[in-house]
């Protein structure tokens, strides 16, 4: 049995499994994996319980758990497309001209949801779901370890094999994507 | 084409400015050209505002850590515990 008094496996389940697997799903958009991930996670935690010194939380050590077998999946997704990961979304549209004028076709247009506080509008949000879902995997990778996580760019760029001049290569077509994908599908 | 013409209508440029002031800094130069550009260029001005937008939307997506709309089945979860309490019982 379980000697160390700072956790207590019994409640595991209750209290963080939901709250790893969203954060495991919005990551890797992939609901099996995600799901094997938590039960991962918590066998991994058990494991190791007994270095366990409860300095954090339970959820923050869950978390990190977590976190760096979400890496390892980046990693082992994002090997072989050393040069950029562009490998995936070769249909990505051009949007500019050589000269770097817009295509008049991918211009941004307004949503109309700017000024009505879009951050409470569950539909669009669902539509911005969608979209992240259609990122080639290094993309979402980046996107989520800078955005979400706001880790540093060093940190990020060791994790994934990515160079710097590519992080931002990366970071700029991402944000072109996700955003024509999101004037495509809602207005 | 001078420098500063150049950003003025390289929009691709511009948009990239765009990112590269959300996450990180911009040199003093990036600065002036990017105002520029923004000055005279309203497409990429509605970029820049979306771009901030779906953001602030992703990040109190993701930290929301209350998320109803993502649950797992309450099967799996029960299978999981009993993982859990047989591990516990090996040792």
């Amino acid at each position: 049995m379980l000697a160390n008094p700072a956790i207590n496996p019994h409640k595991w389940v209750e209290n963080y499994a939901d709250y790893l697997y969203a954060y495991a799903l919005g990551r890797l958009n992939d609901e099996e994996q995600a799901r094997d991930l938590v039960q991962e996670v918590f066998l991994a935690a058990l494991e190791r319980a007994d270095r366990f010194e409860g300095k954090s939380s339970e959820r923050t050590w869950l978390t990190a758990i977590l976190k760096n077998k979400i890496i390892d999946i980046y990693r082992k997704k994002s090997s072989g497309l050393t040069t950029i990961g562009i490998a995936n979304a070769e249909q990505e549209p051009d949007f500019f001209w050589e000269d770097g004028h817009w295509h008049e076709e991918h211009w941004p247009k307004e949503f109309g949801v700017e000024d009505n506080d879009p951050l409470h509008h569950k539909e669009f949000n669902q539509v911005l779901q969608k979209c992240m879902q259609k990122l080639p995997p290094l993309w979402l990778a980046v996107f989520t370890m800078k955005h979400i996580d706001e880790q540093p760019t060093p940190a990020i760029c060791t994790e994934l094999k990515v160079s710097d001049s590519n992080f931002w290569v990366i970071i700029h077509r991402t944000k072109l994507n996700l955003r024509a994908c999101l004037q495509k599908t809602w207005i | 084409m001078g420098p500063l013409k150049k950003i003025v209508y390289n929009c691709k440029q511009a948009t990239f400015l765009i990112e590269k002031k959300l996450i990180g800094r911009l040199t003093f130069r990036e600065t002036i050209e990017l105002r520029i550009h923004l000055y005279g260029c309203s497409v990429c001005r509605i970029f820049g505002k979306q771009s901030q937008l779906i953001n602030t939307m992703v990040q109190q997506f993701f930290r929301s850590t209350d998320n109803p709309s993502v649950r797992l089945d309450d099967d799996f979860k029960q299978e999981l515990q009993h993982r859990i309490e047989e591990e516990l019982n090996k040792n």
